[in-house]
């Protein structure tokens, strides 16, 4: 038997499931091996979810859209070594709903911003951008201390994170399973139950936006920004030893 | 009463929905340039941000990509698609509820995802930013216009489903796949507004990016390609060039552009392998691309006098000539030394410009140019803005894109330069004030493209009014026989 395309071209059910396999495979290929091979994430100390403060900083730096000028993802190359620190591994996004590891630079790699400058240097530059760098050409983002933080749903969404993997800890066995993997410290800012709570408490004692009486935005951003790259403690490892999961 | 030409018209083909997406093209592609012509006025004098939240740059360019993407891309599509398979089919579109639907669902999702973006509601995946009760809406809506297409395709009146079809076919599959894979997300609660992606890290990172680039691959080229199939021979008044050559890149250019997504994730945590075989995948796909751009190009061929003469060819032939420089550029970027370069730089905002304003938007004028007066039943209001229009819109995408490539290339080279002692030559806001000059060109660039559009609503709306302005005319003059003949 002799084929012929016109025999596609004739029936229409027939060429849609010819496309659907064509279009099928390449995803397939590429994206389902990810979730089963073991190598794809790296064996590391250290990472962690976010705290609900920094959660809530995480979720304001999404919604002003920072991921589209700052990208998260340090390449292993000699200038972004010198510039940002140690290449970015994947275990250190493992707990990002989305991943943030932009495409565009019109700013500088934020992947290890955290640590790196006062909490007081990030709300200047956050409130005014120019008064701290006169070249940058960064939005000026005043609001973020004039909104008081809502944190009225920070149980709500830790629940929703926890839905997709992120252990947070609503059971007495959950919070057991995080004191051994995390140590207590983690386990407890981990509790879903006492979200509210630990929201406050670390708002309170380290004191971000530089006014304790107030809970504002910039409050979480920063505890968020500050964080950012500072959980592997790179001194611990082989030069060699990430190389093995590339 | 209307003239017997356009009763048969209107009752053979359902055109009142074609208009509808057409006009709304254009409308979302206004607001669309114009808002992409302010953010990267924003880059050049930041100022322009005024201290307001709604209007940052952050905020405002997902709200630039979704309306030209979605609103003005996806309604031209919506239109030529549904003019292409009625005329190819020699059919009435399926439905007329439904169609009235996609109409509705899809104008909804576009302009409640723009709002939306301004206070800050958005999932952060680029080019997927719409909530989740939107993902829904767009989802609902996707079906609906699967139907409308295949029932169509059923009820043919010829035995042979024309080569257009084919691209918008597997443009409507692959971005129904896409859209529900990559917006897999966990609610906060049924009020909210915000979702937390079901993937992270590196799986999410591919996933999007399998989304992001097949939006290019799908949204972007295979359904414009099944534009370009219908209308370069329509306005050639010639048969495409190779049938053989249709068919080997449609099947090519399906299978190779769903591997390619993860070459934007070079250098990065994601795994070597992937990220090689995405580089691989991308340098074949030169060879497809390649295939369309030639089989429209050489359609012409024996009638290149059309070029001098014709308006709305030359919008066609350059949008083909662009197709082919951008699918030659993207396979160049898509190696990994190249790659180390150009990623995070402005050269990639360049290229998607080259192939989203001199492919997309030239072929989608050109096809409008060539559709609206045949919907009209009318003559175009004037060939002569048209050809305003070819050149505003040329020197626009020509200043854009070299200016990219002058802000893309310098930074890269700076970002990586080291002095004698090995320390690194520039800190990072040096590029910055380097890029200063390429943003401004970028921005005049801008502004030519818009007016470009402008003067082409102009045009249109010109062209629309005289044809219902002689509608009523010969309405008038009928009823004066008639009522001379009553009498």
């Amino acid at each position: 038997m002799k084929f012929s395309h016109e025999s596609i071209e004739i029936n229409a059910g027939l060429m849609i499931v010819l496309t659907m396999i064509a279009i099928s495979i390449g995803g397939l290929v590429e994206i389902v091996p990810l979730f089963y091979i073991d190598e794809t994430i790296e064996k590391v100390e250290g990472v962690r979810p976010y705290t609900p403060l920094e959660q809530k900083g995480r979720d304001i730096y999404t919604r002003e859209g920072c991921y589209l000028c700052h990208s998260q993802m340090i390449r292993p190359f000699r200038d972004e070594d010198m510039r940002y620190g140690h290449y970015s591994l994947a275990a250190e996004s493992q707990y990002d709903h989305p991943f943030q590891w932009g495409s565009k630079r019109t700013g500088p790699d934020l992947a290890r911003v955290g640590e790196k400058y006062s909490n007081q240097w990030h709300v200047q530059h956050l409130k005014a951008p120019r008064s701290v760098v006169p070249e940058s050409i960064m939005p000026n983002y005043p609001w973020l201390l004039e909104n008081d933080l809502d944190y009225s749903d920070i149980a709500d969404r830790m629940r929703a994170l926890k839905v997709t993997g992120v252990p947070y800890s609503l059971t007495t066995a959950e919070y057991q399973a995080n004191v051994e993997k995390f140590g207590k410290e983690t386990a407890d800012q981990l509790n879903i139950l006492e979200a509210e709570e630990n929201l406050l408490a670390q708002a309170q004692s380290e004191d971000f936006d530089g006014d304790r009486a107030r809970l504002t935005e910039m409050d979480a951003l920063v505890a968020y920004l500050q964080v950012l790259g500072t959980m592997v403690d790179f001194s611990k490892y082989d030069e060699g030893y990430f190389a093995e999961f590339r | 009463m209307m003239a017997s030409g356009a009763v048969a018209v209107d009752t053979q083909y359902n055109y009142d929905i074609v208009k509808r997406f057409a006009i709304m093209a254009l409308v979302w592609g206004v607001l669309g340039m114009t808002a992409g012509t302010y953010i990267a006025a924003e880059l050049a004098f930041p100022f322009l941000n005024f201290d307001t939240a709604e209007i940052t740059f952050g905020r405002l360019r997902p709200v630039h990509t979704t309306l030209v993407i979605f609103g003005f891309g996806g309604s031209a599509l919506f239109a030529t698609s549904y003019y292409i398979v009625q005329r190819t089919c020699q059919t009435r579109l399926y439905g007329d509820l439904l169609p009235k639907f996609t109409f509705w669902g899809w104008q909804l999702s576009v302009l409640i995802g723009a709002i939306g973006y301004m206070n800050g509601i958005t999932q952060a995946r680029e080019y997927a930013e719409f909530p989740w009760p939107v993902d829904l809406l767009i989802t609902v809506t996707w079906v609906a216009y699967a139907t409308v297409f295949v029932q169509t395709l059923r009820r043919r009146s010829q035995p042979h489903i024309y080569v257009a079809n084919w691209f918008y076919m597997a443009f409507i599959l692959a971005t129904a796949i896409l859209h529900i894979f990559n917006n897999l997300a966990v609610p906060v609660n049924l009020l909210s507004m915000h979702s937390y992606s079901l993937f992270s890290g590196v799986q999410d990172a591919m996933t999007q990016w399998w989304y992001g680039h097949n939006a290019v691959g799908f949204f972007l080229t295979a359904a414009f390609l099944g534009m370009m199939y219908y209308f370069v021979p329509k306005q050639a008044g010639r048969p495409i060039y190779s049938y053989r050559l249709s068919i080997v890149h449609f099947w090519a250019l399906s299978f190779l552009y769903m591997w390619v997504g993860a070459h934007h994730l070079h250098w990065t945590a994601l795994p070597d392998w992937t990220s090689s075989l995405a580089a691989t995948f991308s340098i074949l796909l030169l060879l497809p691309s390649w295939g369309g751009m030639i089989n429209g190009i050489m359609t012409l061929s024996g009638a290149w006098d059309k070029l001098r003469t014709d308006p709305i060819m030359r919008f066609l032939i350059a949008s083909l000539a662009f197709y082919g420089m951008s699918t030659f550029e993207g396979p160049m970027m898509s190696l990994k030394s190249v790659n180390a370069l150009s990623h995070y730089t402005d050269w990639t905002v360049g290229h998607v410009h080259s192939g989203a304003l001199g492919w997309v938007a030239l072929v989608s004028f050109g096809s409008l140019y060539h559709m609206i007066p045949r919907l009209y039943d009318t003559k175009l209001y004037s060939d002569r803005l048209v050809i305003t229009h070819f050149w505003l819109a040329t020197i626009g995408i020509v200043l854009y894109i070299t200016s990219m490539w002058v802000s893309g290339i310098g930074q890269g080279m700076m970002l990586r330069a080291f002095d004698d002692y090995g320390n690194l030559a520039y800190t990072f806001v040096e590029t910055v004030s380097f890029m200063h000059l390429p943003l401004a060109a970028r921005m005049v660039g801008g502004m030519f493209f818009v007016s470009g559009i402008l003067v082409m609503s102009f045009n249109i709306f010109m062209t629309i009014r005289n044809a219902k302005l002689e509608q009523a005319a010969m309405e008038a003059k009928i009823a004066a026989k008639m009522a001379n003949a009553g009498v």
